[in-house]
């Protein structure tokens, strides 16, 4: 969700002159500068520390169950209690931290992958086929992302792999649209019609030139990808099609704890959850800083149009953000 | 205008046939079987055999997508495997608590979201714009499941002021007579639904302050009350008219998890069941519907947009 701030931005416009240093450099500056990007930066290495440093400081037996301590409350000895089988909670979360992050960011390297292929080569070639490669683009977008998932979900046998594919399937689609628009702006540039003219192929023009021209939106659309796919994963365990044990999610754990509503057992209702909160939050922090960084190295104030213009190059996003849910 | 509303309808109906091909392929090219899934791991070849002739999986594609499309547009959705029941009138029995629940958290969203993304972009940076921003990030990062939770604790773990479970008759009627189960799936819905409208309207109505219109107005002379009133805000709720058909399936999505939570049988518990049963005809049903549903809704609101602000029809022709 997007920090509005075209005060702040027109002044980096100004001051730096534009010319003087290199785009992708001012980029980087303007996300430095951003208190928003940082705490989004912070977010997400803590997490990732939590998920993949944590098990090497704390360990905690995740393999065998223990009847015999089960639903304890937090105490010195299991610091965020135990949970229905006896497993330490506290060494759950880390291990399902794992698995939450490994396929967001799976499933966004996927749709980021395929979408942008797939804008490129529609955007370049253009004509009928650009046409039905959009109009599939707009029949996936017309069936809500959850629905596309569950029905995935029951065909393919669900397992860690699987639902990577899964979630990156659903999401590369918006990647998609942006890739070709911008596709569309960047082959009447010059550069490429001189690549066209001096025998460049179609396949090498995209890989090289176009290709290269988008990274910067598709990282932006990607880093939403992660925490939209995070909350996915979450619902589909929730509503049973996640991935099967020993894979563990916070969604899972979340889906366990939900047993237990009416016995207070707090901690295994609310520490899942707000690691869950904290991720998401922090790639959409992420996301955000780096696309106010990237309207800056497009020199591109946010274009005040008409309706659907105006908020579309702040939101487009927000139809797919929710089909997470 | 005639030929812009001509040319989405026909945009719509390309749309339509797509998301038929696509649920149809889908079924068809991905691995694992219908008879798989309904006769079990241990089905016979030969029982197979015979459950793909009997349902005329054993013809070639082409010929199975062309009698599915025929039995569609007779408003045939096939016949389920689980309920056994058709599938449209499955449809049609839940198709009421699905739209009640969807419609009222639509209306609650927009009453709330509305003026509060504006009072934010009114009072841009301030105290209250940051606590609302606030909300919305985590309104928007929580799992509805979880958020719906969480009001269960609340309101019907600690205080027993809600019923955890939503109406649980077949008919709509059922919802009206048991009003307080319908308080937290509602609620579940809209707060999440808010966290992105409020988003939208904030955006909306800060770049509507850096239009030519707004300073002209200035210039003019138009009283500050009024040039909000009158130029502002009714400029900046325009583009929700397009949001709310665009988040049509978003929320359609939300109703699935929280039908799930509350086990409130609507469409999407209906889909839910249907998936973890391998139902495919009314996976397939459904999706067509909701699809549907969609390309129609955005069709409505482009059209709608189209006829309240010219602009639109200007940029588009």
């Amino acid at each position: 969700m997007p920090e509005a701030k075209d005060g702040d931005r027109r002044a980096v416009n100004t001051r730096d002159g534009g010319a003087s240093q290199s785009p992708w450099r001012m980029a980087a500056q303007e996300f430095l500068r951003s208190k928003v990007g940082m705490a989004g930066l912070i977010i997400v290495l803590l997490m990732v520390l939590f998920s993949f440093v944590g098990p090497l400081l704390y360990h905690t037996d995740q393999i065998n169950t223990n009847i015999l301590q089960r639903n304890l409350a937090p105490s010195a000895r299991f610091p965020l209690g135990t949970d229905t089988v006896g497993y330490d909670v506290l060494g759950r979360l880390m291990l399902a931290g794992q698995s939450s992050l490994e396929v967001g960011l799976a499933a966004a390297g996927i749709a980021a992958g395929f979408g942008t292929l797939w804008g490129a080569i529609a955007g370049f070639v253009g004509g009928w086929l650009d046409a039905i490669m959009m109009r599939i683009v707009d029949g996936f977008i017309a069936i809500p992302t959850i629905l596309l998932v569950l029905l995935l979900a029951a065909i393919v046998t669900p397992s860690l792999g699987s639902v990577m594919i899964v979630l990156g399937f659903v999401s590369w689609l918006y990647t998609a649209r942006l890739v070709r628009g911008e596709v569309l702006v960047i082959r009447t540039h010059e550069y490429i019609q001189a690549a066209k003219v001096s025998g460049d192929s179609a396949i090498g023009i995209v890989l090289r030139h176009v290709v290269r021209n988008v990274v910067g939106i598709v990282a932006v659309q990607a880093t939403f990808a992660v925490a939209n796919a995070i909350l996915l994963l979450a619902s589909l365990s929730f509503l049973g099609l996640g991935p099967p044990p020993p894979a563990v999610n916070w969604g899972g754990m979340l889906t366990t704890g939900l047993n237990y509503v009416f016995d207070n057992y707090w901690w295994q209702i609310y520490p899942a959850g707000i690691c869950i909160v904290l991720t998401v939050v922090g790639f959409n922090l992420l996301g955000d800083a780096a696309r106010d960084a990237l309207d800056v190295r497009l020199q591109r104030r946010s274009t005040v149009g008409v309706g659907l213009a105006t908020s579309g190059s702040e939101f487009i996003l927000v139809p797919e953000e929710g089909g997470s849910r | 205008m005639t030929r812009y509303i001509l040319r989405r309808v026909g945009q719509a109906l390309v749309v339509l046939v797509l998301v038929s091909v696509i649920t149809f392929s889908m079924l068809h090219f991905l691995p694992g079987s219908v008879a798989r899934a309904m006769l079990g791991r241990h089905a016979t070849p030969a029982a197979i055999r015979a459950f793909n002739v009997a349902n005329g999986y054993n013809r070639s594609l082409p010929v199975q997508y062309w009698l599915y499309v025929d039995h569609l547009v007779h408003g045939n959705l096939g016949f389920s495997y689980h309920f056994e029941q058709p599938v449209g009138s499955l449809l049609a029995l839940d198709l009421p608590k699905t739209a009640l629940l969807v419609g009222s958290a639509l209306f609650f969203a927009l009453l709330i979201a509305i003026p509060m993304g504006f009072v934010q972009a009114m009072r841009r940076n301030s105290l209250l714009d940051h606590t609302f921003t606030t909300f919305s990030f985590i309104g928007y990062a929580m799992p509805t499941f979880w958020l719906g939770l969480l009001l269960i604790v609340a309101f019907s773990s600690k205080f027993h002021l809600f019923p955890p479970e939503g109406p649980s008759g077949t008919n709509v009627g059922s919802a009206f007579s048991h009003p307080l189960a319908m308080v937290l799936p509602i609620a579940t819905l809209t707060i999440t639904t808010v966290s992105q409208y409020s988003r939208y309207m904030r955006s909306s109505v800060i770049d509507n302050l850096l239009q030519d219109f707004v300073r002209t107005a200035r210039a003019k002379g138009v009283s500050p009350r009024q040039l909000v009133s009158r130029h502002l805000f009714r400029n900046s709720v325009l583009p929700i008219i397009t949001l709310v058909g665009l988040s049509l399936p978003t929320v359609l999505s939300g109703a699935v998890i929280v039908e799930a939570l509350f086990n409130y049988p609507g469409m999407g518990w209906l889909f839910w069941t249907a998936a973890s049963y391998h139902d495919y005809p009314v996976l397939m049903g459904f999706i067509i519907v909701v699809g549907a549903a969609t390309v129609v809704g955005s069709l409505l609101a482009d059209v709608g947009y189209a006829l309240v602000d010219p602009r639109v029809r200007y940029v588009t022709q």
